[in-house]
């Protein structure tokens, strides 16, 4: 248990300060180390020129084959747009109870839906999505409680809806290793 | 405990199967694939499925095809057809032949989860009916909601009868009392409790903000508009709408909610497609809404549509002897939140806040608490830590030039920034009150 962790890895430009923030929160929340790395992937390879965005299986699929055995979970950032075959996009995704997951901020900006930027925000939208899909690796599903983290959201409004904490119940299914105070 | 909702997806396609099935399985639903109807009619023959997602397009047996097979095997199975290619035939067709719905691929996430929510709903509907029936109607969730004086019993009480309902209902009191608190009540103890409550604020947007954040906008709205956005009344499907400061609303906003309420449908800015969503509403405001009604100021329609119930929250000074719980509450709160251990009251500090009018409500008794926790010596909270008499002073003022500053915007504000009438009450120049503003860079906003 003492090599458990959670590794952040931003694939394209993300701001120290930005990612530390996040790795923050998601300590904060699981109660175990958190890193951030940066790495390179050639995303052109998941680029669908039809629907002009990133196949999002296959870059969780790349994702996952380059997490190294020791991290507990492995968690890519990213900034393009990303679908999957049936979806018009995702926010992230994640293998339910596996170890990788990927989030990206695309479709998380204010300035996408003509409202003024706010890096507050788009920092707080992000951190909930990342939680969010960590929360699937640990084998949370999606839960019903109005504010918890792991409730489902398909729109950026419903991000702001929720906390960025887990619920009582989706607490209690991570385990007492993970567990955080009541925020 | 609900059964949990079985589904089979049926499609030709790996990548669609495996992006349908994951998505699922994540919403906690039992998943089953199948790569052909064939093999999805064995399914469907030895397990039972509540609903089944099936592609129109593939080899072999087509889905509708599958789909009047299906029927004749369970009459009463939810089948959701799905395409590549919009074509209105094949979807009369489909829904001729007993499809639930029809969608096209590849769909928005908000659409596949609202799909399987509407045929999850008519499944579980017989169920949730007889758990509601069953259902003790007891308050739960109002830790916050401190008091035990008369005025706020009966204010509980009509929490808790109104919360079983689905009536309109109308929050009034003065600012601080806690009016969304019992919004948050009246939600909590609904059967509404497990879908969003959804705040907006009226009193802090304009118009236009307010019109796309009530009713979302579409792609290309407008400028800079690259995707669609939801409003809160879609957010607040099958949940509660809180709208605060209702009374600042403008008289074009009171027509479109009027509307809303009638219809409980609307269309989003820029878009053409009627949506509908089932909310409950709750206002809240500190204005008299009657006598801005007989001032022609607020519709009177829409008046007695909000209003079918009002509670009107006391303010603090009207119950004094909530006054030693709430400090409690707040004390435990405050030491809680600052890692601090729990500090007792001084008997005269207490004296003095039961003495005291509070026209911030509790909103300034809480304020105060947490002020004196802060700046206290950790171990009792006695009348100094409170900011009474010469406390009263802002602790943010270190010099003369501080002072200076916050009094004359004080006075500024006062005469709403009129110079004359200010510098007449200052005692000064018109010259020197524009070189003082001028140096403290003194803004209206401030």
């Amino acid at each position: 248990m003492t090599q458990q962790s959670i590794t952040l890895i931003s694939f394209g430009y993300f701001g120290k300060h930005f990612l530390e923030k996040i790795a923050e929160a998601v300590q904060l929340e699981f109660k175990v180390p958190v890193n951030f790395r940066e790495s390179r992937l050639d995303l052109s390879e998941f680029f669908d020129p039809g629907r002009r965005q990133y196949n999002g299986d296959k870059i969780l699929h790349a994702v996952e084959s380059s997490s190294t055995p020791d991290n507990l979970k492995t968690m890519g950032l990213f900034s393009v747009d990303l679908f999957i075959p049936i979806l018009t996009y995702i926010f992230g995704q994640a293998f339910l109870n596996g170890k990788t997951g990927i989030a990206s901020l695309y479709r998380l900006s204010n300035e996408r839906y003509g409202i003024e930027a706010d890096e507050k925000v788009l920092l707080e939208r992000f951190t909930k999505e990342v939680i969010h899909e960590l929360g699937h690796t640990f084998g949370l599903i999606h839960c019903m409680s109005p504010n918890c983290v792991m409730r489902s959201s398909t729109y950026v409004e419903d991000i702001d809806q929720k906390y960025r904490n887990f619920c009582h119940s989706c607490r209690k299914l991570i385990g007492p290793e993970s567990m955080t105070p009541e925020r | 405990m609900a059964k949990k909702i079985s589904i089979l997806v049926v499609d030709d396609e790996e990548s669609v199967r495996d992006s349908l099935s994951n998505w699922f399985i994540e919403d906690g639903y039992d998943v089953d694939c199948a790569e052909n109807a064939k093999k999805a009619l064995q399914l469907i023959e030895s397990s039972y499925y509540d609903i089944i997602l099936a592609d129109i397009k593939m080899p072999g047996m087509d889905g509708l095809e599958m789909l009047r097979r299906i029927k004749s095997l369970r009459n009463d199975a939810i089948v959701i057809v799905m395409t590549a290619f919009a074509s209105v035939n094949t979807a009369v067709m489909a829904l001729k032949d007993g499809a639930f719905d029809y969608v096209t691929k590849p769909f928005d996430p908000d659409d596949l989860s609202h799909l399987i929510r509407n045929a999850s709903k008519q499944i579980l509907l017989a169920q949730e009916n007889e758990t509601l029936k069953n259902k003790v109607v007891s308050l739960d969730n109002v830790e916050d909601l401190i008091g035990n004086s008369e005025a706020m019993k009966k204010v509980l009480k009509q929490v808790e009868s109104v919360a079983q309902s689905n009536s309109s209902v109308i929050i009034t009191g003065e600012s601080g009392t806690g009016k969304e608190l019992i919004a948050r009540a009246i939600h909590a103890n609904s059967p509404r409790k497990y879908y969003p409550l959804v705040s907006v604020h009226c009193g802090a947007l304009t118009e236009s903000l307010l019109e796309s954040e009530l009713f979302g906008h579409e792609k290309g709205a407008f400028t800079g508009a690259m995707y669609n956005r939801k409003g809160r009344f879609e957010m607040a499907d099958s949940g509660t709408i809180f709208l605060d400061e209702i009374a600042t609303i403008s008289s074009k906003m009171q027509i479109e909610l009027l509307r809303v309420l009638e219809t409980k449908t609307f269309m989003r800015v820029g878009g053409n497609k009627e949506t509908s969503s089932d909310f409950r509403v709750i206002c809240a405001t500190n204005r008299d809404l009657k006598s801005m009604v007989d001032q022609g100021t607020f519709r009177e329609d829409l008046y007695y549509r909000l209003n079918v119930v009002n509670i009107n929250v006391p303010p603090l000074r009207e119950r004094v002897e909530d006054i030693p719980l709430l400090v409690d509450y707040f004390i435990k709160k405050y030491c809680i939140t600052m890692n601090k251990p729990l500090i007792p009251i001084d008997e005269a500090a207490m004296q003095r806040l039961e003495q005291y009018p509070f026209p911030g409500n509790i909103r300034e008794l809480e304020n105060m608490i947490e002020r004196a926790i802060v700046i206290g010596n950790g171990k009792k909270i006695t009348l100094k830590d409170l900011p009474f008499g010469k406390e009263m002073i802002d602790n943010s003022i270190e010099s003369l030039d501080d002072f200076e500053k916050t009094f004359i915007l004080q006075i500024l504000n006062k005469y709403s920034w009129n110079i004359t009438r200010t510098a007449k009450a200052l005692k000064v120049d018109r010259v020197t009150l524009y070189n003082k503003i001028k140096k403290y860079d003194l803004k209206p906003d401030e």
